[in-house]
């Protein structure tokens, strides 16, 4: 089954870019340490996913690329030419003159409703392309106007015009310390609305990849293009091809129905986080070597102590002893605080991934009470490896990871719209102080929900 | 893509903008080798085929054939127009595109305001609606004036309602001269406090300047380039004052070091808009991130560096100084001290080669010395453009939105006060049709609430700031 991507914004488009590359280059490469065959039916089967056929054998990214104004669009058009291995459609592209100034009430009352007819007929046209469809992931940041007003919009649309059909939303979760002075604003909007249309939202934070690539990739002057490498090679490694079983030889065909089912049991809780291991530059790549036990000792850590990432992981933190009563409330200001989980889902790709033993992921102290461990942890193994790691395990999470975050933004959009700064921007153009309080209201269940796993 | 006319009105604008054009066809000629108009040079320039005759000329893509400046060039007196036209920049120019009167204004805002104003508003609003046909989509209006004067000051600020209600979608961004002290005009503070007036209720975005910033910013550049201590040259081409490498060669005239540097801010403005990068920020975002309240619309902005010295490699420690100069007052480019005020917004747009972790470590580094709005502590706005300037690899514009302009705004009010108390001069305003004494109290009233509003915000400068009970839900 095939899936659709639209990317929306400066930000998603970018990415977009950088995913589809990723993609592509992964199920190219001829270190997969598996047979001939099985390499062929790997790429075959990212083929279907993520690319479609053209006469002159050029692979054409399943994607709509939507932007308001052209200059990011024409360079992701022509990064992806250029390189000559794959491209985007020449028509799969939607573009104003004018941008959305950072301003969410732009991107989901202007541009919106006056776009709709045109980038939903672009998508429909890719689904068209499809055998079948499995669903769409749209990739947007929250900060900016486009990428989180009008893929608001857009996945209202998805929802309505395509009812049966799954939507993740990539969300890119923006520098603490701003990238955008509204940032905040945008971000409860986009949150708040996601929430009521999109099946699952998968988070990536700035700042967590950013430590990524200053402290494990050693990159001296980060770039955006660094950061969003990173991105991608975290996105890849939870959408291309896993078998469908333990002890399948086939590709799973409902990646996203499969993801949803295990990670998003209630519709309360569907921010998702995502953790790699390992992860590190090329050049440190070829002198290391892991062992599954090491590598899944240091995954589990990072789940129950809320690490970014491999480094700094804060081996103090345990699971609450079974059967003991859990000591109050989560509190927002504690340090060291244990990560209760809803859901795990671990995916393990490379050598001798038959072995490895995912027991203390089963562990009940690691879940919330109202689910068993059989259905609250799922693992995915495949042979074929993933970007050049001998081997290499992905950690999808619906868990606590994002309360504190989500309690920041909230925090500092409240304070912002108490003092009624910028509000006039929004009102401007549609969206009024009643949005903005809904979106407090919903986002605040949210974070209490969150906060009260431990019971 | 998005154009954008620039208005320059009076002498010190048209000089100013004639600054920039020369600047702007340098830059462009620097970046698009092959001379092909693409949209970032139409952002400011129309490409005509001059045979054609009428208006059939333009033409949207291909070669450029001759490029003309979306400008709109209005004076009240000939001579810095007529100056224009017949320098190297006269083909610059559509010669339609003047409004020009022989008297001048008198250095009197009412003259420019209430007489030119009604005289001209048709031939205005002709110009406006022609420049904005040739617009693909026009989104904003750059208008550049001084506010001591007659014309630039009077008509200039007339000319704002005009925008305001003819197109009232498109941006309105204001760069304005303010008088300083040893101003020589004595009625610049009636004409400036009548014009902030007007600044005040039709502006989206002003850009204040003020001479006896950019004079101390070119006599320090001055002190460093002949003190010898320099062990390597400066590159010519790389100093923003001069206009050396300029695009047409024309005599360099007294002001017109000063004037670089605000044709230089104006560029770099604009830059992110037209030019690629990993972060763009578009025109419209500067009003969105900088304007929190709509009457707190004045950015004290700064440039940085002003030169380049000879050696190619730039280490970091450079791009750091870089930052650091943006928030020292000696940058600034009017009177004032950002860091020992209160901010409420500020927006850095890079250039050149600098990346995201540059930009983050310096934001890092810099903000426990600097005080932010107890609404706003993260308030910063950023842009990356991977086109650097002219002769330099990489430059710094920031943006502040900070109490540090009340000190100016005070200081306009006291000048004025003092003359009005007297009463001096005033005959020559009020003989004027439209105009009475409550224009002047008007204006001066709305200067007050408006200092007012900074009083208030600086008030909680030294308050904690505390977060505010949340909303409470059931679980």
């Amino acid at each position: 089954m095939s899936i659709v991507t639209v990317q929306l914004g400066q930000c998603g488009n970018q990415i977009g870019f950088e995913v589809f590359d990723a993609l592509f280059s992964d199920s190219h490469c001829p270190q997969g340490l598996c047979s001939k065959r099985e390499n062929e039916a790997y790429q075959a089967s990212c083929k279907e996913r993520f690319f479609s056929e053209e006469e002159n054998g050029v692979p054409i990214a399943r994607a709509v690329l939507v932007d308001m104004e052209p200059k990011v669009i024409n360079q992701t058009l022509s990064k992806a030419a250029h390189s000559g291995r794959w491209k985007y459609g020449q028509h799969s592209c939607f573009c104003q003159k004018q941008g959305s100034g950072n301003n969410w009430a732009y991107g989901y009352s202007v541009h919106g409703p006056r776009h709709e007819e045109s980038i939903m007929n672009l998508i429909q046209k890719e689904v068209e392309k499809c055998d079948s469809l499995n669903g769409f992931l749209i990739i947007m940041s929250m900060a900016g106007g486009t990428g989180s007003g009008l893929g608001a919009f857009v996945t209202q649309n998805l929802q309505d015009r395509y009812s049966n059909s799954l939507k993740m939303n990539q969300i890119i979760w923006p520098y603490g310390t701003g990238e955008v002075i509204v940032q905040n604003y945008n971000s409860i909007l986009t949150l708040s609305h996601l929430y009521r249309s999109s099946d699952a939202l998968l988070i990536h934070e700035n700042d967590a990849v950013h430590k990524i690539c200053a402290k494990l990739m050693n990159i001296k002057q980060i770039s955006f293009r660094d950061i969003n490498q990173v991105l991608a090679h975290q996105l890849g490694s939870v959408f291309q091809p896993t078998y469908s079983g333990e002890g399948s030889f086939h590709y799973r065909r409902n990646p996203l129905g499969d993801l949803m089912e295990n990670l998003v049991p209630h519709p309360e809780f569907k921010m998702l986080g995502v953790r790699n291991i390992p992860q590190m530059s090329e050049n440190s790549l070829a002198y290391s070597t892991f062992t599954w036990a090491g590598l899944l000792k240091h995954l589990r850590q990072m789940l129950i102590s809320n690490a970014k990432m491999e480094e700094g992981i804060d081996w103090q933190v345990r699971p609450p002893l079974s059967g003991l009563p859990m000591l109050g409330k989560m509190s927002l200001n504690k340090e060291f605080h244990f990560n209760t989980s809803i859901a795990n889902l671990v995916i393990l790709r490379g050598k001798d991934v038959h072995s490895a033993e995912l027991g203390a992921f089963k562990d009940p102290a690691l879940y919330t009470s109202w689910l068993e461990p059989v259905h609250a942890f799922s693992v995915w193994k495949t042979q074929r490896a993933f970007s050049k790691y001998e081997k290499s395990a992905a950690l999808v999470s619906n868990s606590q990871f994002l309360v504190k975050p989500l309690d920041m933004i909230v925090g500092k959009a409240w304070n912002m719209f108490a003092s009624k700064a910028y509000i006039h921007q929004y009102t401007k153009f549609g969206i009024e102080e009643e949005d903005f309080l809904d979106s407090f209201t919903l986002l605040e269940q949210v974070i209490a929900s969150y906060c009260n796993l431990g019971f | 893509m998005t154009q954008s006319v620039v208005i320059q009105v009076g002498q010190c604008g048209n000089q100013i903008g004639c600054c920039f054009w020369d600047l702007a066809l340098r830059e462009h000629a620097a970046v698009n080798q092959k001379a092909i108009y693409d949209e970032a040079i139409s952002s400011f320039f129309r490409n005509v085929d001059t045979r054609v005759v009428g208006d059939g000329g333009s033409i949207s893509k291909g070669k450029i054939r001759s490029l003309k400046a979306r400008a709109v060039l209005i004076d009240m007196e000939e001579g810095v127009v007529n100056e224009i036209l017949q320098g190297p920049l006269r083909d610059v120019f559509d010669s339609k595109q003047l409004i020009t009167d022989i008297s001048g204004s008198g250095n009197n805002w009412a003259v420019g305001h209430k007489v030119f104003g009604s005289l001209y508003q048709e031939q205005i609003l002709e110009k406006l609606r022609k420049s904005a046909e040739h617009c693909d989509c026009l989104q904003c209006f750059f208008v550049i004036h001084s506010m001591g004067g007659g014309t630039g000051s009077g008509l200039g600020t007339f000319l704002l309602k005009v925008l305001e209600d003819e197109f009232p979608e498109v941006y309105r961004f204001v760069t304005s001269v303010y008088p300083s002290g040893e101003d020589d005009v004595i009625t610049s503070p009636y004409n400036s406090m009548l014009a902030m007036k007007e600044l005040n209720e039709h502006a989206d975005c002003v850009l204040p300047i003020d001479n006896q910033s950019l004079f101390d910013i070119i006599s320090k550049i001055d002190l460093m380039v002949n003190s010898g201590k320099l062990g390597t040259a400066i590159k010519p081409k790389s100093l923003v004052t001069s206009s050396a490498g300029a695009f047409k060669k024309r005599q360099e005239k007294p002001f017109d070091a000063m004037n670089n540097i605000v044709a230089n801010l104006l560029l770099n403005l604009t830059s992110s808009a037209r030019f690629e990068g990993s972060l763009n920020m578009d025109l419209n975002e500067i009003s969105m991130n900088l304007v929190p309240f709509p009457q707190l619309h004045y950015l004290v902005s700064s440039l940085t560096p002003l030169y380049t010295l000879a050696d190619v490699n730039i280490p970091s420690r450079r791009l750091d100084q870089m930052f650091s100069d943006a928030f020292s007052k000696d940058h600034q480019l009017i009177q004032a001290d950002p860091k020992h005020s209160l901010y409420l917004a500020c927006a850095l747009m890079v250039r050149g080669n600098v990346q995201i972790s540059d930009l983050r470590r310096n934001i890092e580094r810099l903000k426990p010395s600097l005080r932010f709005v107890s609404w706003n502590q993260e308030g910063w706005k950023t842009s990356l453009c991977s086109v650097p300037p002219v002769g330099h690899s990489h430059s710094l514009l920031a943006l502040a939105n900070n109490t540090c302009v009340k000190p100016t705004f005070i200081e306009l009010r006291e000048r004025f006060t003092r003359l009005y108390k007297k009463r001096a001069h005033l005959h020559h305003y009020l003989q004027i049709e439209g105009m009475e004494e409550s224009c002047f109290t008007e204006a001066m009233s709305s200067l007050s609430a408006l200092i007012q509003e900074y009083n208030q915000l600086d008030a909680t400068k030294s308050m904690p700031a505390e977060d505010l009970p949340r909303l409470r839900v059931a679980v």
